[in-house]
């Protein structure tokens, strides 16, 4: 990737009249046939034996990684919400990881990408909420605590929209973008130090996107629970 | 001073400017939070899990105002659209 491109958005492999083929389309794809393939593979011969593959030990260990992790940040049984969360970790995290391999660009990387991700989770809010507390009590959830509140709660669901997309672009990019910096000024060792931090950076973020929008679900879902818990306490 | 030489200082000085100042806040702010994490967990190391977690979730909530101020500053540097716009006027 050239300095002067700021997302992988620039990078043309192949045009045909309005079509384009860039360099976030084919390492998206790339990295979902690898997550598909890969985990058809393991699960192809999954046991419950005493003894298991190590790939299926590994798939357990992040599988039963996720379900904590949802089950300690809303409070609820993880079972709903493990294929929505569990695909957008896996997905960010295997994308962010994979910078090691050479010419590989991150999709993440694009604001594109980010901001899909950001409106799957924009849409999966109403769609859980509603399958929790039925339409009506999800619309009740604008009017809290007062009717006054009604745009605030608008604004907010858009900015945190926006906030969760800009967030990982900006983390992934940046991590690139000052590698690509460092390689015209110190060519040698330095860019490595800060590939490795970009992996850290890039799993963290992965894992945020995966809190907030859990979070964010738990948030119209739960509300209801705790009125019925205040109510029962009061009396 | 013509158009594109008054765009290019502006647009240079203001992205230098937009994270030297933008990141002066987050700074102070993830200090402050690791310092209160660190003694919190010389408090209580039991729950170094639970603290270790809440921190890094806060730290990349604070760290993104930083990002923005990042992002702001990288599109006037390489996707100016001021910039490409007297460029295009210039050449065409």
């Amino acid at each position: 990737m050239d300095i002067r491109d700021i997302s992988p958005d620039a990078v043309v492999y192949w045009q045909w009249g309005p079509f384009s083929l860039n360099a976030t389309i084919v390492f998206t794809w790339a990295v979902m046939a690898l997550l598909v393939i890969g985990s058809w593979l393991i699960t192809r011969r999954v046991t419950s034996d005493v003894k298991i593959s190590r790939w299926q030990n590994l798939l357990e260990m992040i599988v039963s990684f996720m379900r904590k992790e949802i089950r300690e940040a809303s409070q609820q049984d993880p079972g709903i919400y493990l294929t929505f969360i569990g695909s957008l970790f896996l997905f960010i995290g295997t994308c962010n990881l994979l910078t090691i391999v050479p010419w590989y660009e991150a999709p993440t990387a694009s604001l594109s990408t980010t901001a899909a991700l950001a409106i799957c989770v924009f849409i999966a809010v109403p769609v859980y909420g509603i399958r929790q507390r039925g339409f009506f009590g999800y619309l009740k959830l604008y009017f809290q605590p007062s009717i006054f509140m009604f745009p605030f709660n608008i604004m907010g669901e858009l900015s945190r929209t926006l906030a969760l997309a800009v967030r990982l672009f900006g983390n992934i990019m940046s991590g690139s973008k000052i590698v690509s910096i460092l390689l015209l000024i110190v060519p040698f060792l330095f860019p490595v130090v800060m590939q490795a931090l970009g992996l850290l950076t890039g799993m963290i973020q992965a894992y945020i996107f995966g809190i907030l929008a859990i979070v964010y679900i738990a948030s119209a879902t739960r509300a209801h629970q705790q009125q019925q818990t205040n109510v029962q306490q009061t009396k | 001073m013509d158009p594109i030489s008054l765009i290019g200082m502006a647009s240079i000085i203001t992205a230098g400017l937009t994270i030297g100042i933008g990141a002066i806040g987050p700074a102070l702010g993830e200090g402050r939070a690791v310092a209160q994490a660190l003694s919190s967990i010389a408090q209580q190391p039991d729950e170094q899990n639970t603290i270790t977690r809440t921190l890094f979730v806060g730290l990349a909530m604070i760290e993104s105002t930083a990002i923005y101020c990042f992002v702001v500053s990288m599109i006037l540097l390489f996707a100016n659209p001021f910039w490409n716009h007297v460029i295009e006027q210039a050449g065409g």
